[in-house]
């Protein structure tokens, strides 16, 4: 296999409350050998909130981002759900609206960039189970995960709108997705089946409507306890923040003790392939999940 | 067995809530075929097992909405879907249930009475002055026409509505189809309630701030309409039309401006203390402390900010855009 090599556009999560995810991340690509440059350039994608104030700019500010990586020639790799909801959205609207495209390269145009459409845009989780594939990472796992059960949850942003999406998600289906499934397999973990692994964590709310989001994160939570989890995966680190940092709220809002450690999916990836704590950042993390790595290694 | 059709068991919710005290499931055995409808198997098992058993039902070419029920949990108008693709999608195991079954009154049939009062409230029609004896149609040109995008294809079936957990976490939410339908008329030029239904589609807690932006609406929907996509409309057009007003909504919104300008990044924190103020603040003082403890934000001067906030390489570039490209305020 030649070497992969991907532009990546961290979002602005990973730069900032969760930088575990960025860390994460260069650990995974660095033990399985994959390049990744990183676009300093890129700009924030706007979350679906700027989209809300002002849908044409948020359209060329994601523009923009797409040119550098066109610039290097490269796939744009995201490490976030929201950042690839919102970049394939632009994408998406340009390739198939000419008039918009001409619009927004009109303002591209005042900063020396012109959007093409060349490079693909794709989930780090994705390019990991398509282009480097489960095979070759099952052969690289050090400590299986085989003591864990593992509830994956997916996060809207990366399975719908499904049409958007199929192209760079393999045709995952919304109803009943597999991949994350899939990858905890490859780790030798069990996968957690419950009903809210493909649901919304209310991430987006938490501000204007505070109660609607907490109900959704117990919801999901509380299920994957019940169905025996020892910890979450996901993803997305806007689903980690909102998951995370907020169960003792949470418990209040439903009436429940609710204490899961939740890992971001390269996370997940790097303890399985034999990662340090320190260098996956479990210490940046509310609910402390120091103990999985503990009885990995036991 | 012949590779056309399937041996299943299909799983049916079962309630009568004349009689019963509580739903429950039974299971109806059949062989499907390969072009077989979920209303066909609907169909079979009122024909071949139980005369009782209950569901909506009519045009059967997808138009009247009547037959939108779940599929292990997945939003189906019964009449458009093919049964093989279903059992290809859930491992050949089958659970109908009605669209929402807290609202079950009899099998599939549901008591839709909040997704009409929903869908009344935003005045779903041309509010104008008509003179009642016309001349002339009143009549939109393409320009017009394509403005509705394809928010008119709506059949009512609910589908997006009872598959929307802003919904079903806020009772007083408006949902997907009845935003569809708020945008469907204020887009229309004829339209002379446009301010008004602006107006009641930005309230907190009951227009489109109240969205989770999960896309199980775009998902759900039999027309493929996709209705978050006028829900992202509308909130653009309330800022537009000068009907948005200052709530921690709003600034949520603008204020990604005010942080991309400054660092390309969204300011996490700073983004918290715009929208919300300094007063609202106190709310998330627990969390803020929480996470400072965990080390993902750190406080100085009274005012909670993110340790060495990071800046993107050529942020003039992103500056220079936002001045040029930028129409809606705050």
């Amino acid at each position: 296999m030649s070497q992969l090599h991907y532009a990546l556009f961290t979002g602005c999560t990973a730069k900032q409350s969760t930088p575990e995810l960025l860390s994460s991340t260069l650990a995974v690509a660095d033990k399985l050998g994959i390049k990744i440059t990183i676009l300093e350039e890129a700009s924030c994608c706007g979350a679906s909130h700027l989209q809300d104030f002002d849908e044409f700019l948020a359209h060329v500010l994601n523009a923009r981002n797409i040119c550098y990586a066109e610039k290097l020639g490269l796939t744009m790799i995201t490490i976030c759900n929201t950042c690839q909801l919102n970049s394939a959205m632009t994408k998406h609207a340009l390739d198939t609206d000419p008039e918009l495209k001409a619009r927004v390269n009109e303002k591209l145009a005042e900063v020396g960039l012109e959007y093409k459409g060349t490079s693909e845009i794709k989930h780090f989780l994705y390019t990991l189970i398509d282009e480097y594939g489960l095979e070759n990472i099952k052969e690289k796992v050090e400590v299986p995960l085989s003591h864990l059960n593992i509830a994956p949850f997916y996060g809207c942003h990366n399975i719908r709108p499904s049409e958007l999406h199929h192209g760079s998600n393999n045709g995952e289906n919304p109803y009943n997705p597999t991949s994350l499934d899939s990858l905890i397999d490859a780790l030798e973990g069990h996968p957690v089946n419950y009903d809210h692994k493909n649901k919304c964590c209310g991430f987006h709310v938490e501000l204007q409507a505070n109660h609607t989001s907490e109900v959704l994160t117990g919801n999901a939570l509380l299920d994957a306890i019940d169905n025996d989890a020892d910890m979450m995966v996901t993803p997305c680190p806007l689903c980690h923040l909102k998951m995370d940092t907020y169960q003792d709220s949470v418990a209040k809002v439903m009436g429940r003790d609710v204490e899961l450690p939740v890992l971001h999916m390269p996370q997940m990836v790097a303890l399985a392939l034999g990662c340090t704590e320190k260098e996956i950042g479990l210490n940046f993390h509310v609910q402390k999940a120091t103990h999985l790595q503990t009885e990995a290694t036991a | 067995m012949s590779s056309n059709t399937r041996k299943v068991t299909i799983k049916a919710f079962r309630f009568n809530a004349e009689t019963d005290y509580l739903p429950y499931y039974k299971q109806y055995k059949m062989e499907v075929g390969k072009d077989e409808l979920i209303l066909d198997l609907l169909n079979r098992i009122k024909w071949e097992h139980d005369g009782s058993f209950s569901y909506r039902r009519s045009c059967r070419h997808g138009i009247c909405g009547a037959c939108a029920i779940k599929v292990n949990g997945k939003a189906t108008l019964a009449c458009k879907q093919n049964a093989m693709e279903l059992l290809d999608l859930f491992n050949n195991e089958l659970v109908f249930e009605p669209s929402s079954t807290k609202r079950a009154v009899k099998d599939m049939i549901i008591d839709k009475k909040d997704f009409w009062d929903k869908h009344a409230a935003v005045k779903p029609f041309v509010v104008a002055d008509v003179d009642p004896h016309p001349e002339h149609e009143s009549k939109q040109s393409i320009a017009e026409f394509d403005k509705f995008l394809d928010s008119d294809l709506c059949i009512q079936c609910g589908a997006c509505h009872y598959s929307c957990p802003a919904l079903e976490a806020n009772p007083d939410y408006l949902g997907p189809a009845a935003l569809n339908a708020a945008y469907r008329f204020t887009v229309d030029t004829r339209d002379e309630a446009a301010e008004e239904r602006l107006k009641l589609t930005s309230e907190p807690g009951v227009g489109v701030w109240d969205c989770v932006k999960c896309f199980e609406c775009a998902e759900a929907c039999p027309k493929e309409i996709n209705p978050i996509e006028k829900i992202t409309k509308l909130h653009n057009m309330q800022f537009e039309q000068g009907v948005a007003v200052s709530n921690v909504a709003t600034r949520h919104a603008e204020g990604f401006v005010r942080s991309i300008k400054k660092h390309g990044f969204l300011d996490e924190a700073d983004i918290v203390v715009y929208s919300e103020g300094y007063l609202g603040m106190y709310k998330h003082l627990t969390t803020a402390a929480k996470m400072m403890k965990a080390g993902k934000i750190h406080w100085q001067d009274g005012i909670p900010f993110i340790d060495n906030m990071p800046k993107i390489k050529n942020l003039d570039e992103v500056q220079k855009l936002i001045e040029i490209s930028m129409t809606n305020k705050l």
